[in-house]
């Protein structure tokens, strides 16, 4: 490994110097001494390019990207990273695996590695490692992770989205606690509506909480897309019923969430217009760091979702995951650093610079103190163990991604709550497009 | 192209005749003296072979010259669009060659409520906004055409919307828009007219007419400095006769304004449909085609279908059942406004 050392310190002056300054002597030391002992010895002269989504909260990349500085000076490996908006992933991703071509590693969402299983290095060595060594997978991990008895990804994080609310409303709409059901929330919604401070959550196209909202609808009644064998199983008395409520609750929302994409509802709650949406910890880390929005971070709070009538939770929350395509010359050096990624000395680090918006898909990171510093942060740890997988029962392949791409369950929830059809209507259409889908 | 015309042609009457024919006589006088007219021939050894003749055949040569563009017309617009028509009788997803499957997506789509709200969507985007842009250029054509201070400014002007990016233009209407902090619904609340805000893109009409609205502000520039070009290639001397033969303004604008633009119309009108017909930034970054796909247009649909979710074939289907129609707006344009021409005692071209 001297060739490494040699070579990073020979890079040496500015680079070092300035990179020391960033990230202190300690992590370079520490990352040196990793790099002497991982299992993964990069190839020589690797180099690795790798696309990941674009980030929420830049605090959260600047941590990583330090983190990867630190790699290449104690590996020399050179990382070429590159951001894009996160729908733009998949087809990405689809097409370099086809033509094999491409950045060595894809970080994206949901059940991207499961759109190629073939194509993606075996990660089992990675997970095993890192699953012994920090107290395991939680169960999501795994099903996102693996591809029949292989690990075909390692998911190093996940996004929780959770209710965002204002103590205010809450104290004003006569309630103590948030509410824990269904029931208890359609009333808050009600009386946050009367009293003219009104929630609203994301009913266009808008991936992320669109789709994380419906799903905890869709669930919470029991409804489902499929079964465990991929079976469509859309039209049932359920998903009728969750239509219903998801009427009901849209109602006595803020009107024009029809509207809204991801970025809406954020801007509406940081300007007070909004008491209550769903959300990552974006909203609360933005108010935070702005001064001026010191009276919103400290009347807001988070909540798990409220449990529907199947009497448990059914959030759904962003998986991350991170993979390797076969066609890199390096594989060795993509292991490295994912494990390097995953190691507590780096790990805890960047959590704690993303002060809450990723989730840790290793229990043993239940004790990172960015956790407990804010009790506003404490839920956003239980994101990766309470997730259900997309796809719900059914698979988390193509067939599920292609279902969140194409709004299915979204555009069913904005057909009846818009009025544009009934619920019979909307899961009719709905059910046919699912049919498609999963044939 | 029309732009180009009134400069030469701006005051054609004053052109003297005699003039004109002293310049002719002059000119064909130097020619007479012009050594390139007393080239001897030298006799030929032998019969000129295929190739010399073929060597100075313009038809041959001018084949050489149009090689690049067509081989660029072929490589960028004929094979995608051979490729697209292609890819939607298979079921190609995306990084993954499909197998033919006949018109099986187009079977699929015929029974897709979602595919035909987006032809309805289509259709009357491209038809409302095609109108309200013909009739607000041509009046602003007509208004521009006038003698007024700082005319060629405010000419400027005008082209702004045209100029802007548009996904920029999208983004500030995205703003004006804004369900919460539309700068309308919040002038309307501060003088006292509306009670609540709003909700300009989350109701299915609403969405449709502000769409349209966008799309309209963006397109009328085009339209308006094209007829205006127009306008200005009419002679000023039909203009004189028709105001001495005591006819009136609006019969100067339709027997001789409107019959002598016609051209230029269907033109600019074809281009203009053509252009709304594909629009995609625009819906791409107000609504994504929401709420509840009320303001899906072909374009985005295919796109999402195609990319987002990965269904290459039936994206293509999508954007290939876009060309029947775009060939029926094109062959409108041209029969039946060009036709025109003949009635003005023109010979049909």
């Amino acid at each position: 490994m001297s060739y490494f050392t040699r070579r990073a310190l020979m890079k040496g002056g500015t680079a070092a110097a300035a990179a020391g300054a960033l990230t202190g002597p300690a992590l370079l030391e520490w990352a040196r001494a990793w790099a002497q002992a991982a299992p993964w010895k990069p190839e020589k002269d690797a180099q690795l390019s790798m696309l990941r989504w674009k980030y929420f909260v830049q605090s959260e990349d600047d941590a990583f990207v330090k983190l990867i500085d630190a790699f290449t000076q104690a590996t020399g490996v050179k990382v070429t990273i590159a951001r894009e908006s996160y729908e733009d992933i998949p087809p990405k991703a689809s097409v370099a695996a086809n033509t094999g071509s491409g950045p060595d590693l894809f970080w994206g969402l949901f059940s991207l590695p499961h759109l190629f299983p073939q194509k993606c290095v075996d990660m089992t060595d990675v997970a095993d490692y890192l699953g012994k060594k920090y107290g395991g997978w939680v169960p999501t991990a795994v099903t996102y992770g693996k591809s029949g008895n292989k690990w075909i990804a390692i998911p190093i994080c996940f996004g929780g989205n959770m209710l965002n609310y204002r103590t205010s409303a809450l104290q004003k709409a006569g309630m103590s606690k948030f509410p824990e059901t269904t029931d208890e929330f359609l009333e808050f919604a009600k009386a946050t509506k009367r009293n003219n401070t009104p929630g609203g959550m994301a009913l266009g196209h808008a991936t992320g909480d669109a789709n994380c909202w419906v799903h905890w609808c869709l669930w919470a009644h029991g409804g489902n897309v499929v079964d465990k064998d991929d079976k469509v199983i859309l039209n049932s008395p359920e998903t009728e019923k969750a239509l219903t409520y998801a009427k009901q609750l849209y109602e006595n929302m803020i009107p024009g969430t029809a509207a809204w994409n991801d970025a809406f509802n954020n801007k509406a709650f940081l300007a007070g217009e909004i008491s209550w949406t769903n959300n990552g910890i974006s909203i609360y880390a933005a108010a935070k760091r702005d001064a001026s929005k010191k009276e919103i971070a400290e009347d807001m709070n988070h909540s798990l979702w409220p449990v529907g009538p199947v009497g448990k939770p059914t959030e759904f929350h962003v998986c991350f995951p991170t993979l390797a395509m076969t066609y890199t010359k390096y594989p060795q050096a993509c292991k490295a650093l994912i494990a390097y990624l995953l190691e507590a000395d780096q790990y805890n680090k960047w959590l704690e610079a993303s002060v809450g918006y990723l989730t840790h898909p290793l229990n043993a990171y239940d004790s990172n103190p960015v956790w407990t510093v804010d009790p506003k942060n404490t839920i956003f740890r239980e994101a990766a163990k309470r997730t259900l997988t997309a796809g719900g029962l059914g698979s988390v392949g193509e067939k599920a991604a292609a279902a969140l791409a194409d709004f299915i369950v979204v555009d069913m929830f904005a057909n009846v709550c818009t009025g544009r059809e009934d619920a019979k209507g909307a899961i009719k259409i709905a059910e046919r497009q699912a049919m498609r889908l999963y044939r | 192209m029309a732009g180009l015309v009134p400069a030469i042609q701006i005051f054609p009457h004053r052109c003297c005749k005699k003039t004109r024919h002293a310049c002719d006589k002059s000119r064909h006088d130097a020619l007479k003296d012009h050594p390139m007219t007393d080239v001897v021939w030298k006799p030929l050894l032998r019969e000129p072979t295929a190739w010399n003749r073929l060597r100075v055949n313009r038809d041959w040569l001018g084949l050489w010259f149009m090689l690049p563009a067509a081989a660029f017309l072929l490589l960028f617009l004929a094979y995608p669009l051979g490729l697209g028509i292609w890819l939607s009788f298979t079921d190609a997803r995306i990084g993954r060659s499909g197998n033919f499957v006949g018109i099986e997506n187009y079977v699929w789509l015929w029974d897709d409520s979602v595919f035909w709200l987006s032809v309805f969507n289509t259709v009357l985007y491209t038809s409302v906004a095609s109108v309200f842009k013909f009739a607000i250029g041509l009046y602003l054509a007509l208004l521009l055409n006038q003698h007024m201070p700082f005319k060629a400014i405010i000419r400027a002007i005008v082209l702004i919307p045209f100029i802007v990016p548009t996904v920029l233009s999208a983004i500030a209407f995205w703003w004006i828009f804004d369900s919460q902090f539309s700068i309308v619904s919040w002038s309307l609340r501060k003088l006292g007219l509306i009670a609540t805000n709003i909700d300009f893109l989350g109701d299915t009409w609403n969405a449709r007419w502000s769409v349209i609205f966008a799309n309209i502000w963006r397109g009328v520039p085009f339209v308006a400095i094209t007829l205006l070009a127009g306008l200005q290639t009419v002679s000023p001397s039909l203009y004189e006769a028709a105001t001495i033969d005591g006819a009136s303004r609006w019969q100067i604008f339709r027997h001789i304004t409107y019959p002598l633009l016609t051209p230029i119309i269907a033109v600019v009108m074809t281009f203009s449909v053509l252009f709304t017909f594909t629009d995609f930034q625009l819906i791409w970054v107000l609504t994504r085609g929401g709420p509840a796909n009320a303001t899906h247009l072909m374009a985005t649909l295919g796109y999402q279908r195609a990319i987002g979710g990965g269904y290459l074939g039936e994206g293509s289907a999508i954007a290939t059942a876009m060309i029947p129609f775009l060939l029926a707006a094109i062959l409108i344009s041209w029969f039946g406004l060009q036709r025109r021409k003949w009635q003005q005692g023109e010979s049909n071209d």
